[in-house]
């Protein structure tokens, strides 16, 4: 017992807040990845991610596609649907003022969510748990369902990938600098537009990773990603968007907050992260990683 | 040279009075030829763009997060009606504008202390918050919201069960909220608003202290949002989530960008349109398409229309009449 409460519940919702906090670390890293090249906040972002989830349940049932499949086919087709967006929708208007980006992606995201809830209805759908992760490690002081421990660790494990691609190899550098001048990029011959596009469709199949890693923890349903992005909204607004590990600490410490405030104040879970982000505005305005301008 | 000016200008300002006359006497005429109840709706849902453009258009701030001023004012003023039963509608109002006034500056504070998509993120979230309080406390009737609200005697005197008197209201409400953001632009306070939105460090340097005049202008656009969440709360009798939900704040931008960014009477056009186009659709088979017919008319806007209807329709009169 700590704090008269139950070390079960702490540690179950302790673990809860991480696999949360895993979540807004994988979209909050897509955003940023998008943000750096493209200057626009993807509002579809919520709509990728239900759309990775989708799919690899659409896939299950219609052509028996398993879960290891799906986790590496999914967010390839959805990526590319993605970078398709970005060619024929986002690159046209790239050149005026990038609100209209961002309000071209809330569009976008109206269209996919209502075009599934139509076609599927909004209640959710279960996704069987793979075989290999039924059951549950008996870590002592509490039990964790083997398949929560593999979200924590996929979910960082791609965190990881994706910082090792953008800081250690030659396409990340070629990224980083086109964040930084893209018009000297093209000038070195590096073709831009095609990088934009990647890019974009990068951030969509890392949103589509999070969606398949979701579907057999939360059931799959067209609005399961509209309340979570305005989440991850705010944990970008706390952590800024000038780094990589400042996304995955804010993400993960945003989880572990969530997840204490649903044992010590449950009514205040929902909008704990809302009040955090107030108090960063107030102290710190670029947020907790961000550069100042 | 001057005297044609001069009556360029003259002719320019003679347009638009008549202009005004024009849609005045249209909004007199309007609840003998078409359903009030709808009439009221939109009045109410384009003084919620006017204010909602007024930050938009005029300082090139995004917010996405004006529904929780329009939920705001719904819901004190609901909550008040319903729970002291002898205050006049007027009162319940004016107590929502204020509670939303007070939620603005608030929301403002924060806010202003980022630019661009760090702005539209911040209200956003700030909204959801909002979004979740109301979902919780204990005085809004949770997922129902309130219900069974009465419209009781303006100034304990005119009897708003009446539509058309009720109607007439509305009409009054929404004429003040639009020559007041009319007056607000054209002032030389909406000149500084409109340095800011073309230059914001020039406008610095110039020496404004532009997070006041920002702020000020949040404040104002929040609380004419709270006075058409109010009014709507009284016309229709109830306050729900509904006017919460991020929904609400998309539609009022695809509202305004529809009728014009910018432009005046573009957020009165817009907001008559796709309160009609939900008129229209909720009873039929369409119902259900709404959330995508209203994604590809945003999608479409943003492509190919991003001037909107008055905003095209002001570059035509001035290509054509050069």
């Amino acid at each position: 017992m700590i704090f008269d409460i139950p070390a079960s519940v702490l540690f179950g919702q302790l673990t809860l807040g991480l696999i949360n906090g895993a979540f807004y670390a994988l979209l909050s890293l897509g955003l940023a990845i998008i943000f750096g090249l493209l200057k626009v906040i993807n509002f579809a972002h919520g709509a990728q991610y239900m759309l990775g989830a989708f799919v690899a349940l659409l896939l299950l049932r219609h052509f028996g596609i398993d879960y290891w499949t799906a986790l590496l086919l999914v967010p390839v087709l959805v990526g590319l649907f993605g970078a398709a967006l970005e060619r024929f929708l986002l690159r046209p208007i790239a050149n005026e003022n990038h609100l209209y980006s961002l309000l071209l992606t809330f569009g976008l995201a109206l269209i996919i969510q209502g075009l599934f809830t139509n076609l599927y209805g909004t209640s959710g759908n279960s996704y069987p748990i793979p075989e290999v992760f039924r059951g549950a490690l008996n870590l002592g002081f509490m039990y964790l369902p083997t398949y929560r421990a593999w979200v924590v660790v996929a979910a960082l494990v791609a965190c990881f990938l994706a910082w090792f691609v953008i800081e250690k190899t030659r396409l990340g550098s070629y990224l980083r600098a086109g964040t930084e001048n893209p018009k000297l990029m093209q000038g070195f011959g590096i073709n831009m537009p095609f990088l934009v596009t990647m890019t974009y469709g990068f951030g969509v199949a890392l949103a589509a990773f999070a969606g398949v890693l979701a579907a057999p923890l939360y059931s799959v349903s067209p609005g399961m990603g509209a309340n979570l992005l305005i989440v991850v909204f705010a944990v970008v607004v706390i952590g800024g968007m000038g780094s990589i590990v400042g996304a995955v600490i804010t993400g993960l410490a945003m989880g572990l907050i969530e997840g204490l405030t649903k044992v010590f104040y449950p009514q205040g879970a929902s909008t704990v992260i809302f009040l955090v982000m107030a108090l960063v505005l107030l102290i710190k305005p670029h947020g907790l990683f961000g550069k100042e301008p | 040279m001057n005297l044609i000016k001069t009556r360029l200008r003259t002719g320019h300002e003679r347009t638009q009075l008549y202009l005004a006359l024009a849609l005045l006497a249209i909004g007199l005429v309007a609840p003998f030829v078409a359903y009030p109840m709808l009439l009221m709706k939109m009045l109410c849902f384009a003084l919620f763009a006017c204010a909602f453009n007024l930050l938009l258009g005029f300082v090139g701030l995004l917010s996405f997060g004006h529904a929780a001023f329009l939920a705001t004012g719904g819901y004190i003023t609901g909550y008040l009606l319903s729970r002291y039963t002898g205050l006049t509608p007027e009162l319940g109002i004016l107590a929502g504008t204020l509670a939303a006034t007070l939620l603005g500056l608030i929301f403002g504070l924060l806010a202003i202390r980022r630019q661009g998509i760090y702005f539209a993120m911040i209200t956003l979230a700030l909204a959801q918050m909002t979004y979740f309080v109301f979902l919780q406390a204990p005085f809004t009737g949770g997922e129902n919201g309130l219900h069974g609200l009465q419209r009781g005697k303006l100034f304990g005197l005119i009897e708003l069960n009446n539509d058309l008197s009720m109607y007439y209201l509305v009409l009054a409400v929404f004429v003040f909220g639009f020559l007041l953001i009319r007056r607000t632009v054209q002032s030389p306070f909406g000149q500084v608003l409109r340095a800011i939105r073309e230059n914001e460090p020039r406008a610095i340097s110039l020496g404004y202290n532009v997070d006041a005049y920002k702020l000020l202008a949040f404040v104002l656009s929040a609380g004419l949002a709270g006075l058409a969440g109010a009014t709507k709360t009284v016309v229709f009798q109830f306050a729900t989530l509904t006017d919460a939900h991020w929904h609400m704040s998309g539609e009022v931008i695809l509202m305004t960008l529809l009728g014009g960014v910018g432009t005046l009477l573009g957020p009165l056009l817009g907001s008559s349109l796709v309160v009609w186009l939900h008129h229209v659709l909720g009873g039929s088979a369409l119902g259900n398409w709404i959330s995508v017919i209203l994604g590809v008319i945003f999608v479409l806007c943003v492509l190919m229309f991003r001037d909107g209807i008055v905003g095209y329709i002001q570059k035509f009169i001035k290509r054509n009449l050069r």
